[in-house]
C-alpha cells in the first residue's frame, strides 16, 4: 500500500521539475532588457499611490472560518460513508444528527447575515 | 574510535530516506516561521512545516490522518492565517525582526522540550511495525465505525462544538456597523 | 492486472536482479508519472484549441485556421510565443513567493493525475484515500493565488487573489459534500473501487451501464456547478474576467509564468470533468470495456472530451455571475441542498426495503434537489435577461439620459 504513494512522491517530482523547467527555459530564451518603468507596478498606466494594502474585509475571514468547520465536518463524515454499509440503523442516525446540528449552524449564519455579501 | 551509544545502521531503506527528505522539509519549514523576518514567509514556512507532517503521518501508513492533514492544516488554517496577516498593514509590510525580549526563554523553553522528548523517545519500548497494511478501506472503515457507536457522544459532542464555533466567528468577524 | 505489476514483471524478465526491488518500482513509477505528465501537457495545447474552436463556433466565428489541419497547431505557435517573451519581474514583487506561485498552481493541479482510473488497472495509484486525496490538492491551488496575489505587490493582483480564495473556500464544500454521495452508495474512497462499482451486469455480460448518474443526479449536478467555479470558468470567471477586467491574480506575471497559471487553469477543468466521469458517469465503464479492455480508456477519455466540451458550451452561453450572487449562492443553496440531500440518502438507504425500491427513493431525492436547484439557476437567469434586455431596449434611447423606467428603480 506503502508503495503505491511512491507514484505520487515521482509525480510530485515530475509536477515540480515540469513548470521550472518550463520557466527556466523560457528566462533564457525570452529577451532581457528591464528598465525601471517596464518593472513598475501594472496599473495600467497610472502610477501607484501608497502601498499594495487594501482595506480587507471582515467578510473573508468569516468565510475563511465557516470554511474550515465545515472542512472538519467533512473529515468526519468520509470515514462514516466508508462503514455506511456495516452500521445499525442507530449509528446511522447518530450521524444524521452530527450533520442536523451542523446544517443548524448554517442557517443560525443565514439568519444573522453572515453569508450575506455586500 | 569512541564507542557509539547505538549501533551503526545499516544501509537505509527507501521508506528511511523519504523519510529523512520529508523531516528535512518540515524542519526547515518550522525555521522558516521562527526566523523569517517577514510574516507572510513565516506563513509559507508554516505551509512546508505542514505537509511535512502530512508526509510523516503517510510514511507511518496513516494515509487519513495524512489527507486530512492536508485538507485542514494547508487549506484552512493556513488561509485563516493569511488572511489574519493581511488585516493588520503592518504586519503584511513591516519587516518585523524575529527576536523580542522573550527569545531567550523561548530558546531555553525550546531546548528543555527537545531533552525531555528526546528522553522520552529513547525510553519508550516502541512496538515494531506489524503487518504493512493492506486494505487501507478497513482501516478508515473502522474509524468511522468507532465514531458512531463507542465514541457517538464524543461525537455528538464536537457537532456541538462545532456549532458553538460557528456562533462564535459571526460574533468575532462580523462587520460591526 | 495492474500496469505497475506488468512494468515490474517486465523488468525482471530483462534480468533485474530481485534485491533492486525498490529500484525497479521507482523506475516504473517513474516512467509511469513522466509519461502522464507529458500526454497531460500536450493534451492541454489540445485543450485550448478545442476551447478556441467551441466558442468562435457559438459566437458564430471560425476560429484558429491557419496553422496546421483546422489550425491545430496555432496553439503550439501560441506556446512557442510565450517561451520567447520576456521574463519580467517587477521590482516591488517579492521574490519568493512570485517565483514559486506558478510552480505551485502546476503542481497541484498535475498531482491528480495520480489517483484519475483511465482504464481496468490502468491508475497511476489507487490510493484508499483517492477521494480525499483529490480534494487536499485543491488546498494547493488555494496556496498558490494567495501567494502570487500577495507577491505580486499589487493592489488589483492581491485584490483578486483574496476574491478567488474566496471563491475556492465556498465552493470546495459543496463538491466535497457531492462527491461523498457516490462513496456513501459503495463503501469505498479508492477511484478504481468506485469505478469498478459502477457496472452493471446482464447474465455474466459486463454493460457497464451502472453509472451513479442514474441514481445521483442531484450530486451530479452539485458537482459540476461547484466544479465549474473551482476552474474558475464562465459562469465563475469573475476574479479574472478576461474581457473586462484586467487578468486577476495573474496581472503582474509575463511570459512562461503566465503559462504556468494557464495550463494550470485549462488542465484543471478537464480534471475536474475527468473526476466527474469517474464519479457518476461510469468511468472507463462501457458495453463490452469489461471483455475488451483496450475500449476502457477510449470510453474514459471520450466521456472526459464530452465533459470538457460541455463545460465549453456552458463558458461560451452563460453571462458572468456578480461576487455576491456567486457566494450566496453556493452557501445558501448548495451546501443545504447537498447536506439535504446526504441526510436522505443516509435515512432511505437504511430502510428495511428491497434494494431497488430504495434505488428509487434515492433517485426521488436527488430529482426534487435537480428541479430546485435548476429552479433557482433558471430564475436568475431569467431575471437577468429581462434587466438585460431593458437596459438595450430602443426606448432607452441612446443620449436623451433618461432612465428606462423611472419606477422601476434600476
Amino acid at each position: 500500500m506503502l508503495s503505491q504513494w511512491g507514484f505520487v512522491l515521482m509525480l510530485s517530482a515530475i509536477a515540480v521539475i515540469i513548470p521550472v523547467a518550463a520557466i527556466t527555459l523560457g528566462h533564457f530564451l525570452g529577451p532581457r532588457r528591464p528598465d525601471p518603468i517596464k518593472n513598475q507596478t501594472y496599473e495600467s498606466g497610472v502610477e501607484t499611490v501608497g502601498d499594495t494594502w487594501v482595506q480587507f474585509r471582515a467578510q473573508y475571514y468569516l468565510i475563511g472560518l465557516i470554511f474550515l468547520i465545515f472542512d472538519v465536518e467533512v473529515i468526519f463524515l468520509f470515514p462514516i460513508a466508508i462503514a455506511y454499509q456495516g452500521l445499525s440503523f442507530f449509528s446511522v442516525m447518530a450521524a444524521v444528527t452530527f450533520v442536523l446540528i451542523l446544517m443548524l449552524g448554517l442557517f443560525l449564519e443565514w439568519r444573522k447575515g453572515a453569508l450575506d455579501w455586500n | 574510535m569512541p564507542e557509539l551509544p547505538f549501533p551503526l545502521p545499516p544501509l537505509p531503506t527507501v521508506s528511511q530516506v523519504v523519510f529523512l527528505m520529508i523531516a528535512v522539509l518540515a524542519v526547515l519549514g518550522s525555521l522558516a516561521v521562527v526566523l523569517a523576518r517577514n510574516l507572510f514567509h513565516s506563513a509559507l514556512g508554516l505551509v512546508a512545516a505542514f505537509f511535512g507532517a502530512a508526509g510523516v503521518y503517510i510514511v507511518a501508513e496513516a494515509e487519513f490522518i495524512g489527507v486530512s492533514q492536508v485538507l485542514v492544516y494547508v487549506g484552512a488554517i493556513s488561509t485563516l492565517i493569511a488572511f489574519a496577516i493581511m488585516l493588520t498593514r503592518g504586519m503584511m509590510f513591516g519587516a518585523t525582526s524575529p527576536r523580542n525580549r522573550q527569545s531567550g526563554t523561548a530558546a531555553i523553553i525550546t531546548v528543555l522540550t527537545f531533552v525531555v522528548l528526546m528522553a522520552l523517545t529513547r525510553g519508550i519500548p516502541w512496538p515494531h511495525a506489524g503487518e504493512p497494511i493492506v486494505d487501507g478501506q478497513l482501516i478508515i472503515a473502522g474509524l468511522g465505525h468507532a465514531f458512531v457507536n463507542e465514541y457517538v457522544v464524543p461525537f455528538v459532542l464536537l457537532a456541538m462544538l462545532l456549532l458553538v464555533a460557528l456562533a462564535g466567528a459571526i460574533v468575532v468577524a462580523r462587520d460591526r456597523k | 492486472m495492474n500496469w505497475s505489476d506488468a512494468v515490474i514483471q517486465f523488468q525482471y524478465d530483462l534480468g533485474a536482479p530481485q534485491e533492486l526491488s525498490w529500484l525497479v518500482e521507482g523506475i516504473t513509477y517513474f516512467v509511469g508519472a513522466l509519461i502522464l505528465a507529458t500526454a497531460s501537457l500536450t493534451l492541454a495545447l489540445l485543450l485550448i484549441w478545442i476551447t478556441r474552436k467551441v466558442i468562435s463556433r457559438i459566437q458564430d466565428r471560425i476560429g484558429p485556421n491557419r496553422l496546421g489541419p483546422y489550425g491545430l497547431f496555432q496553439t503550439v505557435a501560441d506556446a512557442m510565443k510565450l517561451l520567447s517573451k520576456e521574463d519580467i519581474k517587477p521590482t516591488s514583487s517579492d521574490t519568493v513567493s512570485y517565483a514559486i506561485a506558478p510552480v505551485l498552481a502546476v503542481l497541484g493541479v498535475l498531482m491528480s493525475l495520480a489517483v484519475i482510473p483511465f482504464g481496468a488497472g490502468l491508475i497511476g495509484a489507487d490510493l484508499s484515500v483517492g477521494v480525499l486525496y483529490l480534494v487536499a490538492l485543491g488546498s494547493i491551488g488555494i496556496m498558490a493565488a494567495l501567494m502570487a496575489g500577495w507577491g505580486s505587490n499589487n493592489k488589483y493582483a492581491l485584490l483578486a487573489g483574496f476574491r478567488v480564495v474566496a471563491q475556492l473556500l465556498s465552493y470546495e464544500i459543496p463538491m466535497v459534500l457531492a462527491m461523498l454521495a457516490p462513496v456513501l452508495l459503495v463503501g469505498t474512497m479508492s477511484m478504481q473501487g468506485l469505478a469498478n462499482a459502477q457496472s452493471l451486469y446482464l447474465g455474466p455480460i459486463n454493460l457497464g451501464l451502472g453509472w451513479f448518474i442514474f441514481v445521483l443526479p442531484g450530486a451530479f449536478l452539485i458537482y459540476m456547478i461547484a466544479a465549474l467555479a473551482e476552474s474558475e470558468q464562465t459562469p465563475f470567471d469573475l476574479l479574472e474576467a478576461e474581457s473586462e477586467l484586467i487578468a486577476g491574480f495573474h496581472i503582474e506575471y509575463s511570459g512562461m509564468k503566465f503559462a504556468m497559471f494557464f495550463l494550470a487553469q485549462f488542465l484543471n477543468s478537464f480534471f475536474l470533468g475527468a473526476i466527474a466521469v469517474s464519479l457518476f458517469l461510469g468511468g472507463w465503464q462501457g458495453p463490452f470495456a469489461g471483455q475488451v479492455p483496450l475500449l476502457g480508456p477510449i470510453y474514459f477519455l471520450a466521456k472526459t472530451f464530452f465533459v470538457y466540451v460541455v463545460i465549453q458550451w456552458i463558458k461560451g452561453t452563460f453571462p458572468r455571475v456578480r461576487v455576491d450572487q456567486m457566494m450566496q449562492f453556493a452557501w445558501k443553496v448548495l451546501v443545504p441542498s447537498v447536506l439535504t440531500l446526504l441526510l436522505a440518502q443516509m435515512i432511505i438507504m437504511k430502510l428495511p426495503l428491497p434494494m431497488w425500491l430504495n434505488a428509487i427513493f434515492v433517485l426521488v431525492a436527488n430529482i426534487v434537489v435537480v428541479v430546485v436547484v435548476l429552479n433557482v439557476l433558471g430564475n436568475y437567469f431569467k431575471r437577468e435577461q429581462v434587466r438585460s434586455k431593458r437596459a438595450f431596449e430602443p426606448t432607452s434611447l441612446i443620449g436623451t439620459m433618461q432612465p428606462v423606467h423611472p419606477s422601476s428603480g434600476d
